[in-house]
C-alpha cells in the first residue's frame, strides 16, 4: 500500500497497463515531454519511449478517429482529451464510429480503447475547462461511461478500463485529483465495472451520487448521523453508464427515500435516469418524492461564481432534510 | 534577407498514361501482364453491372436509397487491386469494386443499401472496414491504422477512398496533418467526380488542384487521369510501394466524374447541365480500356462477350443470395453492442422479444453458435484475408 493523490493513482494505472500489455499506446496532447497538464503521465515517456507515449498534434478529432484506427488494428490506445471541454471536437468520432463499430461490423471489428478525460468545476479554471456532460455520453448507444471519486478507484477503474474490449469514455473528476490521498495498492488491482457501490451503510434515506460530488455528498450524510441521527446510504455509482440499477434499486427498496446528487445539468442528466429507475423499479417502496441536488439548466458560470453554483454539503443536507421530513 | 519564392520539398505532378482518345504514353505504360489487365478490366465491368441492377433494385423497392459509381470504376477498381491482403483498404461508399475485389460477397453491397447492418461486416480474414457514410471520418482510421502499422514495425500499407467534396472536411485535413507529422503509411486516394451532390469542384475548394493540398503537410501530391485505368495503377502503386518502404503518406487526385445521381434520391438535372454530363460520357473508363485491351491484342469480341455474361451470372447469383437472406431477427440489434451484453439491454431485450410476439413480428432464425462463439474480442491483427486473387502483376 502507498497513499497517493488520484493523479498519482491513475499515473500508476497507466504505468500498470504500460507495462503488463505492450499493445497498450498512449496518446494526446503534451503527454509526454510536460507529462501532461495535470501531470497524470509524469515519467511515463521515459520509461516507455515516444512509440508508447505520443504526444500529438492539436486536433481532438484525430487523436480519437486515429486511436480508433489503432484499436481496428488491435493496439489498446489510452486517448487524452485534455479537458472534456474540448472533446467535441472529437465526438463525432465516438458518436459515429467507436460506438457503432462493434455493432456494425455484427461483432467482426470492435474498438477497444478509452479516452480520458478531465471533467467538474472547482479548480478556477477558465472557460471551457468545468462542465460535466457525462449524460451525452450515457445517452450514446455502444459507450462505456466510467467515473470514478477516489485515488483507489481511480486506479482500479482506469486499468479495469484499458483491459476491457468495450469502448470507454473515463471521466476524471479533476477537482479530486489532489484533494485528498487513500492507501493505493502496490500489485495491480481492477474493479468490476457498470457496478455500484454502497460507500455507506444506512436506512432511512439513499443518496446517490458519483465523481467529484462524492465528497459533498459524504460530508452530508456524517452530519446528518452526527446532528440528526439520520441513517444515510450512500451510493457511488462509479460507472454511470451502463447504470447499476439493482443497486439502486435494493437501496432505496430498503430506505424509501433518496437524493441524487450531481454537478452537470440536471435535464436529462444522470439523475433524471436514476428516478426513472427508481420510479419502474420501486415506486411502491417511496415514502417522500426523489430530490435531486444538481447543477442547474445553465452555462457553467465563470470560475468568479462557481463556488456558489456547485451543489455543496448544505445544499444536499437541506435536501435530503426535507425528503426526510416528508 | 530578400523576398523570393521558397522551395517546397514535396510537389506535384500529373499522370495521364491512356487518354481520352485512346492514346497511350508508350513510355509510361505499365505494360500489364494482360491476365491482371483483364482482370482489372472485369472488376470494372462488375462493379458497373452492380451499379446498374442496384438501381433497378432500388426503383423496384427492392433495395433502399443506392449511390452509384458510375463513371468511377477505374478510379476505385485499378487502386485496390494495388493492396496486398494485409494491408488495409479504408472505404467510403462509392466503391462497390473495392469490396467485391477484396473477398467481400458482392451481396455484401446489396445488403447495406437495402438496409441490412450485415452489409458492413467484413467477411473472416479481411482486414477492410465498411462503407463509412459521415463523409471523410474514415481518413482518421486510414491514418490510425498505419499508425498502428508503424508503431508494429509492419511493412504494410493502408489505401483509403474519399470524394472530394470530403477534402472540405476537419477530418480530412486532421488526417492528412497526422500522416505527414508520424511519416504514416498511407494513400489518401480522393476519387474527385466534380459534384458533391449539388456543389460542384470550384464551389469546393479554391486551390487549382486537390493533390495540392499534400504541400501543405509534407508530403507529395498526385493529380492523376482518374478515368484512366493504366494511370490509377500506376500512380497507386507508386504511392502504396513507397508507403510500404518508408517514404511516407501519398495524396492522389483522381480526376473522374459521376456520370449518375449522387444518390437514388437525387435529381442531378436541378443543378448542373446535361452537356457537361455529355462530354464526359465520352470519357467512360470502360469502353476506353476495352479498345486499349483489344487493339493490344489481349481481348477480342468473344472475350468481352464471355467477361459480360459471367459477370451478370455472378451478379444475378448474388441479388439471389440477397434475398434468401433477406429474413434477419430484429433481436439481434441488442447482440453486438459489447462483447457481452449488460444487464440494462438484456431487459430492453426481453421487452423487445415480448412486444414482437405479442404483435406476432418475431423471426425465428437459426443461429450458427459457432460463428458467433469466433467474433468474440478484437481482430485487429487478422489472418491473411482470403480475397479475390489478383494474377501477379507485371511492369510499373
Amino acid at each position: 500500500m502507498a497513499l497517493m493523490n488520484m493523479v498519482g493513482a491513475l499515473n500508476l494505472a497507466l504505468d500498470d497497463a504500460l507495462r503488463s500489455d505492450d499493445s497498450v499506446v498512449l496518446l494526446g496532447q503534451d503527454i509526454g515531454l510536460d507529462e501532461g497538464v495535470f501531470r497524470v503521465t509524469a515519467h511515463l515517456l521515459k520509461r516507455y519511449g515516444e512509440n508508447r507515449v505520443i504526444d500529438t498534434p492539436l486536433a481532438e478529432g484525430a487523436i480519437v478517429g486515429g486511436a480508433i484506427g489503432m484499436a481496428l488494428y488491435g493496439l489498446k490506445p489510452v486517448a487524452e482529451m485534455q479537458f472534456s471541454g474540448f472533446a467535441y471536437q472529437g465526438f463525432h468520432q465516438v458518436e459515429q464510429h467507436m460506438s457503432r463499430f462493434r455493432n456494425r461490423t455484427r461483432g467482426r471489428f470492435g474498438v477497444p480503447m478509452v479516452i480520458r478525460m478531465p471533467y467538474g468545476g472547482g479548480i478556477r479554471a477558465v472557460e471551457h475547462h468545468s462542465e460535466s456532460r457525462e449524460a451525452i455520453y450515457a445517452h450514446t448507444p455502444g459507450l462505456f461511461m466510467v467515473i470514478p471519486s477516489t485515488p483507489r478507484n481511480a486506479r482500479a477503474l482506469l486499468l479495469a478500463s484499458i483491459r476491457s474490449p468495450e469502448p470507454i469514455i473515463f471521466y476524471e473528476p479533476k477537482a479530486v485529483y489532489r484533494a485528498f490521498k487513500e492507501e493505493v495498492p502496490e500489485e495491480p488491482e481492477t474493479m468490476e465495472l457498470g457496478k455500484a457501490q454502497v460507500v455507506r451503510e444506512g436506512s432511512d434515506l439513499t443518496m446517490i451520487s458519483y465523481g467529484a460530488m462524492m465528497r459533498p455528498t459524504l460530508e452530508a450524510a456524517v452530519d446528518l448521523a452526527d446532528r440528526e441521527k439520520a441513517s444515510i446510504e450512500v451510493i457511488d455509482l462509479l460507472t454511470v453508464s451502463p447504470l447499476d440499477t439493482e443497486t439502486i434499486t435494493n437501496s432505496v427498496s430498503k430506505t424509501g427515500r433518496a437524493v441524487i446528487i450531481h454537478e452537470g445539468p440536471r435535464k436529462c442528466g444522470i439523475g433524471a435516469e436514476v428516478v426513472a429507475r427508481i420510479v419502474e423499479k420501486s415506486l411502491m417502496y417511496l415514502e417522500a418524492p426523489i430530490r435531486r441536488v444538481t447543477g442547474f439548466d445553465v452555462q457553467f458560470p465563470y470560475f468568479a461564481r462557481e463556488q456558489a453554483f456547485l451543489p455543496n454539503a448544505d445544499r444536499i443536507g437541506h435536501a435530503a432534510r426535507e425528503v426526510l421530513a416528508f | 534577407m530578400p523576398r523570393k519564392t521558397l522551395k517546397i520539398k514535396s510537389k506535384v505532378e500529373y499522370l495521364s498514361i491512356l487518354d481520352g482518345k485512346g492514346k497511350v504514353d508508350e513510355s509510361l505504360d505499365p505494360k500489364l501482364d494482360p491476365e491482371f489487365a483483364i482482370y482489372i478490366y472485369r472488376l470494372m465491368v462488375v462493379a458497373r453491372r452492380l451499379d446498374e441492377r442496384c438501381i433497378n433494385m432500388q426503383r423496384q423497392g427492392r433495395i433502399g436509397t443506392y449511390g452509384p459509381c458510375r463513371g468511377q470504376e477505374a478510379a476505385h477498381c485499378a487502386s485496390t487491386v494495388v493492396m496486398d491482403a494485409d494491408d488495409w483498404v479504408i472505404h467510403a461508399f462509392r466503391e462497390p469494386g473495392s469490396f467485391y475485389h477484396r473477398g467481400w460477397p458482392l451481396e455484401t453491397v446489396l445488403k447495406f443499401w437495402g438496409g441490412y447492418e450485415e452489409g458492413c461486416e467484413p467477411p473472416e480474414g479481411v482486414n477492410d472496414t465498411p462503407i463509412a457514410v459521415p463523409i471523410a471520418t474514415q481518413t482518421l482510421h486510414a491514418m490510425g491504422i498505419a499508425w498502428g502499422m508503424k508503431l508494429r514495425g509492419k511493412n504494410n500499407a493502408v489505401l483509403c477512398y474519399c470524394g472530394e467534396g470530403g477534402t472540405s472536411e476537419g477530418d480530412f485535413h486532421e488526417a492528412m496533418n497526422f500522416a505527414g507529422v508520424y511519416h504514416l503509411p498511407v494513400v489518401f486516394l480522393i476519387q474527385n467526380n466534380q459534384w458533391a451532390i449539388s456543389v460542384p469542384r470550384d464551389k469546393q475548394t479554391a486551390s487549382e488542384t486537390i493533390a495540392q493540398k499534400a504541400l501543405a503537410y509534407g508530403f507529395d501530391g498526385l493529380q492523376l487521369d482518374g478515368n484512366d485505368p493504366l494511370s490509377v495503377y500506376v500512380g497507386t502503386k507508386e504511392a502504396v510501394d513507397r508507403a510500404k518502404s518508408g517514404g511516407g503518406p501519398s495524396l492522389i487526385e483522381a480526376v473522374t466524374y459521376r456520370l449518375g445521381v449522387h444518390t437514388t434520391a437525387d435529381d442531378p438535372t436541378k443543378y448542373r447541365k446535361q452537356a457537361e454530363v455529355e462530354k464526359w460520357e465520352k470519357l467512360d473508363p470502360i469502353p476506353r480500356f476495352e479498345k486499349y485491351l483489344i487493339q493490344r491484342g489481349m481481348l477480342d469480341k468473344k472475350k468481352v462477350e464471355a467477361i459480360e455474361k459471367s459477370v451478370l451470372a455472378e451478379v444475378a447469383a448474388a441479388v439471389d443470395r440477397y434475398e434468401a437472406s433477406r429474413i434477419v431477427d430484429p433481436l439481434d440489434c441488442f447482440d453486438h453492442l459489447f462483447s457481452e451484453m449488460t444487464p440494462e439491454l438484456k431487459e430492453q431485450r426481453a421487452e423487445f422479444e415480448a412486444a414482437l410476439k405479442r404483435e406476432g413480428l418475431a423471426v425465428d432464425v437459426p443461429k450458427n453458435n459457432e460463428r458467433e462463439k469466433s467474433r468474440v474480442g478484437n481482430n485487429g491483427n487478422a489472418a491473411p484475408c482470403r480475397r479475390v486473387q489478383a494474377p501477379s502483376t507485371a511492369g510499373a
